[in-house]
């Protein structure tokens, strides 16, 4: 009976790879459709918003009650843009470290999953930060969700963006306490695989947006 | 050999069923599901028709006042989106959950757990939605809600916000399915199932699910917007604020146009599947009916223009969609000539499954020339907004989605339940469901093209419409007694129909290699598969010996698969299967041996749970509670939504850290 056993286990996945691997590239091509949609959006409205203020230029009476600087301040956004970017690289290494978990040049600081999980987190946090900062900013200069159709297209847009990285941060953070009670080996590789694609996804996306939104006039 | 020890006892229908209210809350078994989303779907279907039959009653002759203007309002609206996301989305559903482990020889789904969300998202999503109907405030914006007509300044009741929470959390149900299948069909296909020996329905199944998996989205943010447009005040749809008046038009239609082949594909699979069986003979040019499916659905995102022809685009935009939406009857004409030379020289048989599908061959290509008509801008001009267009896209969705999808019950139903449909009742379910869409749907082509417009909740005599909309009306009857008639053989076949044993019709493909209903876990040893009929090579070798990728047409090419000769013999889907031949009246002999049950071969099943249906139940509210804020208790809403997902999130954290099934190595 011994080959009748052998046939009863989970038939080996056709690919190879884990379900959850695929199922996540799926999720990632609905979100850039997703994405696709609120960027479009973002685009179609630019420059057709009938008050101020604007992003790139500044609005000046009598189209603005009063003078109205241009509101988009990239210096610091690029701060943030680069924050996120290092958060990727984070990734990658806690990636590493899971799935080397004790091999050789994977000792000390290169093998602990735990720090870079938490700095991915931090960064990813602090991008958050960025973006609550240039929000309240935004509003204290007379911008709102509400105000013309470049702040409900822009705070839709980045807001959307920043509920993604809200998302993937819980998630970091999820995977940082499995990693702190029982350790995350090789074996777990592909919890940390999903959460790093999902993760650079997210940043693939800001650098579209920074580059459309911030950076072209 | 060591497959024989545990090929499976047959046993009759019915047997080791697990029962119970319980154990289908908490079912995560994909063909429990199925029948879930079945029955759900024909309960929509029941009342979807009735809100057309009470249209029907008002417009049968002139100055009808049955129901007022704007309860005609909210009834059309609510029959389209019944009738497209609670009743044609959940059959295909139905199926796609049923058919595709059993088609490819799995035991489930990728994610049991996930599927069972999906149904509970859209049972919860579906009551949400038409619990407006209990406070007269059902949607009443059409099934395409434009925008700004839906903005609050126009729509200021509660119908809008009822139609767009609702659709939002549908959304969320069939893209988690989409994400489902895909994995499910990539990654858990048997050895040997390449992908050009899958089954057709699969294919046709596959192919939907990417456009589920790229159109949802799209409408997901056409909806926020509105969302955000109706309770936060944003500017989305505000002409005031200078936004474009198309905004909605274009995000929606991209989303709108695929989802046409969203209805209709699984119903081209379901019949791909019923011609080959019923006319003996492999379908004709299996791999071009794959590319046409494919070829569909990649130009289905390219012609969702075609439905804005009257709003004035200009000349290059009306140019470019018009050659698109011509150029998508090229692979749709494939697949009907396809069909046609399937059935050409077969030895059919016409069963009440048979007449279904035949008939959306015939019927279906009415409603596709119609629409070629329609991709001619002048004259669409023409024909836009009035009852020609419902009689195309009726001809389309009814006479072509319905009837393969009714014809997918009757050819499945024996393997759904283990009993067959009544025949005699079947023929008159067909017949006057036949007649009764002619009747109805025909005469629509001339009322529109006497000016008639839809949405009108009556009309003034001496216009030259009573006659059409008298016979429109009487169809519409004939069809309600013929699904009365389905619905009755569908009750009364669950407990007395014929023992259909576990290939009541020959069929090729490997759910039919298994008991009739089928056990738990499917296939008691997965399959290896050498064919793209794998049982007609076993019982019926003369029907494929000239197909390539069927194993005899293999041995004759030589061909080799992944480095292997693929002439092995289907040893384990005859083992304990008495040689049945084609005679569909042959029947499997039925012993009283129980099947096995998953312990005692050993194979991990599942833990049935309801945390699923938890999580399903907390994110209704939690978008449900959003509705709050339009009666200006902002504060109840936030409440709402901030403690429902919570529980959201726990009853997840819960799913997510329970096993899934027994540990085995």
């Amino acid at each position: 009976m011994a080959t009748a056993v052998a046939t009863h286990a989970h038939p080996p996945t056709s690919t190879g790879l884990d379900h959850r691997k695929i199922a996540i590239w799926a999720f990632i091509g609905s979100e850039c459709m997703l994405f696709a949609s609120l960027i479009s959006t973002y685009l179609i409205y630019k420059g057709r918003s009938v008050v101020g203020p604007f992003p790139h230029e500044a609005c000046d009476p009598p189209k603005c009650a009063t003078h109205l600087h241009a509101i988009l301040n990239i210096p610091v956004t690029s701060v943030s843009t680069f924050v996120l970017l290092m958060s990727s690289l984070a990734m990658v290494l806690a990636l590493a470290a899971v799935e080397n978990r004790g091999k050789p040049g994977y000792e000390g600081i290169m093998g602990s999953s735990k720090l870079w999980l938490l700095v991915t987190a931090i960064l990813g946090t602090t991008f958050l930060g960025f973006q609550a900062y240039e929000f309240t900013s935004f509003v204290h200069e007379g911008l709102t969700i509400r105000t013309n159709l470049f702040g409900s297209s822009f705070f839709t847009l980045t807001g959307f963006h920043g509920a993604h990285v809200t998302a993937g941060v819980l998630w970091l953070v999820t995977l940082l306490a499995i990693d702190m009670k029982r350790g995350l080996g090789p074996k777990d590789a592909i919890l940390v695989d999903i959460s790093a694609l999902y993760w650079h996804f997210v940043d693939v996306v800001w650098i579209a947006i920074f580059t459309l939104v911030y950076l072209i006039h | 050999m060591a497959t024989a020890a545990v090929s499976p006892a047959y046993a009759h229908a019915g047997a080791s069923e697990k029962s119970g209210v319980w154990s289908w809350l908490t079912t995560v078994d994909h063909k429990r599901i199925g029948a879930l989303y079945l029955y759900t779907a024909l309960a929509w279907f029941a009342i979807g028709g009735t809100e057309a039959l009470i249209m029907r009653i008002q417009l049968q002759g002139p100055n009808g006042h049955v129901v007022s203007a704007d309860t005609f309002n909210q009834l059309f609206t609510m029959h389209g989106t019944t009738m497209i996301f609670l009743v044609v989305m959940p059959l295909s559903a139905a199926f796609f959950n049923f058919l595709i482990p059993l088609q490819i020889g799995a035991r489930d789904v990728a994610f049991p757990r996930l599927n069972a969300f999906s149904y509970w998202v859209y049972l919860f999503g579906s009551l949400f939605m038409n619990s407006s109907w209990l406070l007269g405030m059902a949607p009443n914006g059409g099934w395409f809600g434009y925008a700004p007509l839906t903005t609050m300044a126009y729509a200021p009741g509660l119908n809008i916000d009822f139609w767009m929470l609702g659709l939002q959390i549908l959304g969320i149900s069939s893209l988690a399915a989409a994400f489902n299948f895909i994995t499910t069909i990539i990654n858990m296909r048997a050895p040997g199932m390449n992908l050009m020996r899958m089954p057709m329905f699969t294919w046709m199944a596959f192919v939907v699910q990417f456009l589920l998996v790229l159109a949802f989205p799209v409408i997901t943010i056409a909806l926020v917007f509105l969302q955000f447009d109706r309770f936060f005040g944003t500017n989305f749809y505000t002409m005031t604020a200078g936004a474009d008046p198309l905004l909605w038009q274009h995000l929606f239609w991209i989303f709108g146009h695929p989802e046409v082949y969203i209805l209709i594909l699984p119903a081209f699979g379901l019949v791909s599947e019923i011609l080959p069986t019923f006319s003996s003979k492999p379908i004709f040019g299996y791999p071009v009916m794959v590319y046409s499916g494919i070829l569909i659905a990649f130009l289905g995102f390219g012609v969702w223009a075609h439905h804005m022809f009257a709003v004035g685009m200009g000349p290059i935009a009306d140019s470019v969609f018009s050659v698109t939406t011509m150029l998508i009857a090229i692979p749709t004409g494939v697949k009907i000539f396809n069909w046609i030379f399937t059935m050409w020289g077969g030895n059919l048989r016409f069963t009440v499954a048979m007449k279904f599908a035949i008939s959306l061959v015939a019927l279906f290509t009415i409603g596709g020339i119609s629409g070629v008509m329609h991709a001619s801008p002048p004259a669409d001009l023409q024909q836009t907004d009035t009852y020609f267009i419902v009689a195309h896209f009726h001809y389309v969705l009814v006479a072509g989605s319905l009837m393969g999808l009714w014809g997918g019950i009757y050819y499945y139903f024996p393997k759904i339940t283990g009993r067959k449909l009544s025949e005699s009742i079947g023929n008159w379910h067909f017949w006057l469901t036949f007649i009764g869409v002619n009747l109805t749907f025909m005469p629509m082509h001339w009322s529109g093209l006497y000016g008639m417009p839809r949405r009108i909740y009556t009309y003034d005599a001496g216009q030259g419409w009573h006659i059409f909309n008298l016979m429109s009306s009487i169809g519409a009857y004939i069809q309600a007694v013929g699904v009365i008639i389905g619905f009755w053989n569908l009750f009364r076949s669950r407990k007395n129909g014929e023992i259909a044993g576990d290939d009541p019709w020959g069929a090729p493909t490997l759910e039919w290699s298994i008991p009739s209903p089928p056990p738990e876990y499917n296939f008691a040893v997965i399959p290896t598969v050498t064919s793209r009929y794998p049982l007609w090579d076993v019982k019926s070798p003369q029907l494929t010996a000239e197909v390539p990728h069927s194993k005899h047409g293999d041995e004759r090419n030589d061909v080799q698969v992944g480095g292997k000769h693929v002439a092995a013999f289907h040893d384990h889907l005859s083992a304990g299967t008495p040689e049945g031949g084609i005679n569909p009246n042959a029947k499997q002999a039925s012993t009283k041996v129980p099947l096995k049950t998953a312990e005692q071969l050993g194979i991990p099943m599942p833990f049935p749970t309801i945390k699923p249906l938890f999580v399903a139940l907390f994110m209704t509210f939690m978008f449900g509670s959003l509705i709050l804020i339009h009666k200006d208790k902002t504060d109840l809403a936030i409440t709402g939504v901030l403690v429902f997902a919570a529980a959201m999130t726990a009853s997840l954290y819960l799913w997510l850290t329970s096993p899934l099934e027994p540990n085995h190595t």
